[in-house]
């Protein structure tokens, strides 16, 4: 039987795309809608971010699909000459699952926020991560409700004083990181919009990963909530910033005089390095099966108002749930045949009238 | 045995003549009568009997033992003659324990005969279900003609040798009772004992005692002299017949049109009654390359079979009840991305969790019209077991044909019964294959949104093609370019488009057939599971020489290009269905014609007798 997928996706021979991987450049992911976020916004930056990335990793342009929810960040894929799908409100986490498992041979990007990740689509979000979908998600947490103009948000602080709270608000916020460390994900890393290094890196190396990649990417809303991760953008970011990476011992602050020690109680802690000696420090293995440690790493800061560590939690090989799907597939047709409609029609008891 | 009145004694050669009887099984939960009254099913079917069958399961999975919540049954009808439904009350009725007895005895006809397993009827039994007398003692069952059998003790005795401890040989006790049964109508024993040998192929020694129960009960009946009687076979159109159940017919309905389009089949899925066994039913048949998800939720469910048709795959969500509110908004982005995507909603009792394992046909007006927005989409429904398999290859069909969501409807009557369904050939089945889009259709560019001039039906063009990268998203698109536009005229043409779109379906789907008389002034009209009742009915009201015309609506949205016409050609019409009159409503709102509505909301399907009796007060 002739396969209409393999047939519509198998090239053109020498296309700008299946030609031109290596040679493809930032302006071949840039589609050509006019980009409506508000000045200043940290969108801006990780949108550029991403497109510079894309032609690094050497997937063909059409093999490429970004998906997104609603909020400000879903306007994302609008703005890529990729294929892409801007859908309902949470659900982007899902409709993504069916791409991704209908379609091994594609990457897939989500695009989602804290109101639309973790607010409606918390659930969708949760179970992609748990069955490790072969997804790229990229969460920009901003703290606030942008689109619909200043509602606080899930990741939103105790107290905070927004349209919807005028006597603030009386929630405690969720942490994506250790929310999607819960969900056992299998890769877990945070950046922030104006880091012009970390970020591109996190974005390669979620795309290399094979299996559900979750990166919470702190956003800057200058309209809404602006200055919300100050402590790390700001004068005092390098006495705040804890980059992780594995295999090195987890220290921070101007001249790297702070580090992360555990406890004999298993709890991490900031410590002076002069008082604790160098070997105390805790090494940042990015590898363990156990996300325990992981997770005790993503609270460390309450918010990202303290100490926060930014980089990898989590990076792990575990079975990608497409790929699953695809070998039962194949076990199927190698053990039944390939489906036979009229045999299968004929199962059970049969019975003939002349 | 005794039995309270005499059965005429007849040799076993000479039967009494029937031309149709409906027998129900009915016993508690782990007697097995789902599995006898199949059994005696294929039997008839091998027999050359027209048939039909329904289950009454309870509703509570493991309900204590002996009592009424704990109470299955299994119903069927056969013939001489076509029939349309499994027969409303029961001519004869097995009863395997006194809470079996006391749920189903008040729907038994009056001189009906009623086969009962006398040891099951201890005092702890009765008094479990409250019965102060042993009614197999005291008079209350003298309008029936009683069997009382001891069945568990016959049994017992016939599995002796076999080597079977007491509870498992006490188990083989529904063979025994399907013994009897198939002796008084003449079934052949042979079918079930091939069945049993292969069932239990790797169990030789409960193949053996379930064979000899078998037997046993046969031999019983004919030894005892009970009435024997006879049904003719019916005269069937040729060719090769299976039994199928809805759920299964629209399982192996997207099965083919899977082959059909030439699309890998894709099911999100949530597990809800009565919808799961589709689920159930298409996981098993991945050498079809058919993926399912069993999903978190309902939402997702929707969620990922739309981003499967998005990316090429015939995209299937199943769901009843509640789950078909939840679908409502990936239906709308459905609408609005105009992609192909069938949800199949298996009907049943409502509001909310309502009754989940009883039928009804109440959601007709939320597949119409439960969304937000002015949002179109085709309405396929199902009106038989069999012809579900007809409605999920039309679903697709219409689904991929016009880049639209398409809503199939079914219930819980017809997902669950079964009927003999003669195998489509699948030569006759349509090619419903379509070209995924792969060049540019503008100049240099792809425009997502450029229409077909006769279907209004957009490009298909998925995601891994070079060259025709794209947007799509549930904001409003400009038309042709499918960019966002948020002009206010853009907007209507918009709307309009996606209206015409649907209206357009009318042409290209079979007109409207009514059955009946030539100068009938009545028309019942129906639509979805009620198919076999009016049918019966209406074919009852003609023999009694009243003039009458049945048509039945299989596309309700949009409705068939002749409808209006059909309509008109009657001065009444009477429109029965199993919810407040909502296909009669949108008659009156579409065609301001006066029809007038039939209601049941019992989770009941329509008997035929009273539908008939209801038409009749409306005539
Ligand atoms: S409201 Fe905030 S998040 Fe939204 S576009 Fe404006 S600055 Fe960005």
């Amino acid at each position: 039987m002739s396969d209409p997928i393999a047939m519509a996706t198998q090239g053109r021979g020498v296309t700008e795309a299946s030609d031109g991987v290596g040679t493809l450049t930032r302006k071949d992911f840039e589609s050509d809608q006019e980009i409506r976020w508000c000045p200043g916004c940290g969108d801006y930056a990780v949108l550029s971010a991403v497109q510079n990335v894309m032609p690094e990793l050497g997937i063909p342009r059409e093999k490429i699909v970004f998906i997104s929810g609603i909020g400000c960040s879903s306007r994302f894929p609008y703005y890529m000459n990729t294929y892409g799908l801007h859908g309902i409100h949470g659900r982007a986490a899902a409709i993504a699952t069916g791409i991704a498992t209908a379609r091994p041979d594609l990457q897939v990007w989500v695009v989602t926020g804290d109101g639309d990740g973790l607010s409606i689509g918390g659930n969708h979000l949760i179970h992609a991560l748990r069955r490790n979908v072969n997804l790229k998600i990229l969460l920009f947490n901003n703290q606030v409700y942008g689109l619909t103009k200043g509602q606080y948000s899930p990741t939103s602080e105790m107290g905070k004083v927004t349209k919807s709270t005028p006597f603030g608000s009386l929630e405690r916020p969720f942490n994506p990181v250790s929310i999607a460390l819960g969900a056992e994900a299998t890769f877990v890393g945070r950046t922030i919009d104006v880091e012009r290094k970390h970020l591109p890196q996190m974005l390669r190396q979620a795309a290399a990963h094979r299996g559900s990649a979750f990166i919470e990417i702190y956003q800057n809303c200058n309209i809404f909530n602006d200055g919300a991760f100050i402590a790390l953008t700001g004068k005092e970011k390098s006495q705040n910033r804890i980059y992780i990476e594995h295999g090195q011992p987890i220290r921070f602050g101007p001249n790297n005089e702070r580090g992360v020690v555990a406890t004999s109680t298993g709890q991490l802690e900031i410590v002076d390095v002069a008082e604790v000696g160098e070997d105390k420090l805790l090494v940042h293995d990015a590898h363990r099966g156990d996300p325990g440690l992981a997770f005790s790493l993503s609270r460390l800061a309450d918010g990202p108002t303290t100490p926060t560590p930014l980089g990898i939690f989590r990076q792990v090989e575990a079975p990608v749930y497409g790929d699953g799907m695809e070998s039962q597939l194949r076990a199927a047709a190698e053990q039944q045949g390939p489906g036979d409609l009229a045999e299968l029609l004929m199962t059970g008891d049969t019975w003939t009238v002349d | 045995m005794s039995t309270q009145i005499a059965p005429p004694k007849q040799p076993g050669a000479d039967r009494k003549e029937l031309d149709q009887v409906v027998i129900r099984f009915a016993g508690d939960s782990g007697d097995g009568m789902q599995l006898t009254g199949e059994r005696f099913t294929s039997a008839t079917a091998f027999f050359g009997n027209d048939l039909a069958t329904q289950p009454d399961f309870p509703a509570e999975i493991r309900a204590p033992a002996g009592t009424i919540p704990g109470v299955s049954a299994f119903q069927i009808q056969f013939s001489d003659h076509d029939i349309l439904t499994p027969g409303d009350a029961p001519s004869v009725l097995v009863a395997m324990n006194p809470a079996a007895l006391k749920a189903h005895l008040k729907e038994l006809l009056v001189g009906g005969l009623l086969v009962v397993n006398s040891d099951a009827f201890d005092k702890r039994n009765l008094d479990k279900v409250g019965y102060d007398s042993n009614p197999l003692e005291d008079d209350s069952l003298k309008s029936y003609q009683v069997y009382d059998i001891a069945m568990t003790s016959m049994t017992l005795e016939a599995v002796k040798g076999v080597g079977l401890n007491k509870k498992e040989a006490g188990r083989c006790k529904n063979m025994f009772a399907l013994g009897v049964i198939s002796w008084m109508y003449g079934r052949p024993l042979k079918p079930t004992i091939d069945w049993l040998d292969k069932k239990f192929a790797r169990k030789p020694e409960l193949a053996e005692a379930n064979t000899k129960a078998l037997k046993a009960g046969h031999a019983f009946g004919e030894t005892a002299e009970l009435t024997a009687f006879e049904v003719k076979p019916a005269t069937i159109a040729p060719g090769t017949y299976r039994r199928i159940t809805g759920n299964q017919a629209i399982a192996y309905g997207l099965l083919a049109a899977s082959v059909q389009s030439k699309l890998p089949l894709f099911l999100g899925s949530y597990p809800i009654t009565p919808a799961s066994d589709i689920l159930h039913e298409l996981s098993r048949h991945k050498n079809f390359g058919v993926r399912t998800i069993q999903a978190e939720d309902e939402i997702a469910a929707a969620g990922m079979a739309l981003g499967a048709a998005f990316s090429g795959h015939l995209g299937v969500t199943t769901t009843s009840g509640p789950g078909l509110d939840l679908k409502s908004e990936t239906l709308g982005l459905a609408i609005a991305l105009e992609l192909p995507m069938i949800v199949v909603d298996i009907q049943r009792g409502g509001p909310s969790t309502g009754l989940p394992t009883k039928t009804e046909q109440s959601d007709l007006l939320h597949a119409m019209y439960g969304r937000h927005g002015e949002s179109p989409l085709p309405i396929v429904a199902s009106y038989s077991p069999a012809s579900c398999f007809w409605a999920a290859v039309e679903s697709a069909r219409i689904a991929i044909k016009y880049m639209t969501p398409v809503i199939l409807l079914s219930d819980g009557y017809i997902a669950n019964g079964a009927e003999p369904w003669r195998i489509t050939a699948l030569g006759k089945l349509p090619d419903i294959s379509r070209d995924f889009t792969t060049q540019p259709n503008m100049g240099d560019d792809f425009w997502p949104y450029l229409r077909d001039d006769v279907t209004l039906s957009r490009p298909w063009a998925i995601p891994g093609t070079p060259g025709l990268e794209h947007r799509i998203g549930g904001l409003e698109k400009a038309d042709g370019t499918g960019n966002i536009s948020y002009e206010p005229e853009n907007h209507e043409l918009m709307s309009e488009l996606r209206a015409a779109k649907i209206k357009a379906i009318e042409e290209d789907i079979d007109p409207l057939e009514w059955r009946g008389d030539e100068d009938a002034n009545v028309l019942v009209l129906g639509w979805g599971g009620t198919y076999g009742a009016i049918g019966a009915a209406c074919r009852s009201l003609r023999h009694a020489g009243k003039k009458i015309a049945h048509a039945h609506i299989r596309h309700l949205s949009p409705f068939p290009r002749n409808t209006e016409d059909v309509l008109g050609r009657f001065d009444k019409v009477i429109v029965p269905e199993l919810n407040m009159g909502q296909l009669s409503k949108l008659i009156r709102a579409e065609f301001l014609i006066d029809a007038q509505s039939i209601s049941k909301m019992q989770g009941q399907p329509f008997r035929s007798s009273e539908l008939e009796q209801m038409i009749l007060e409306r005539m």
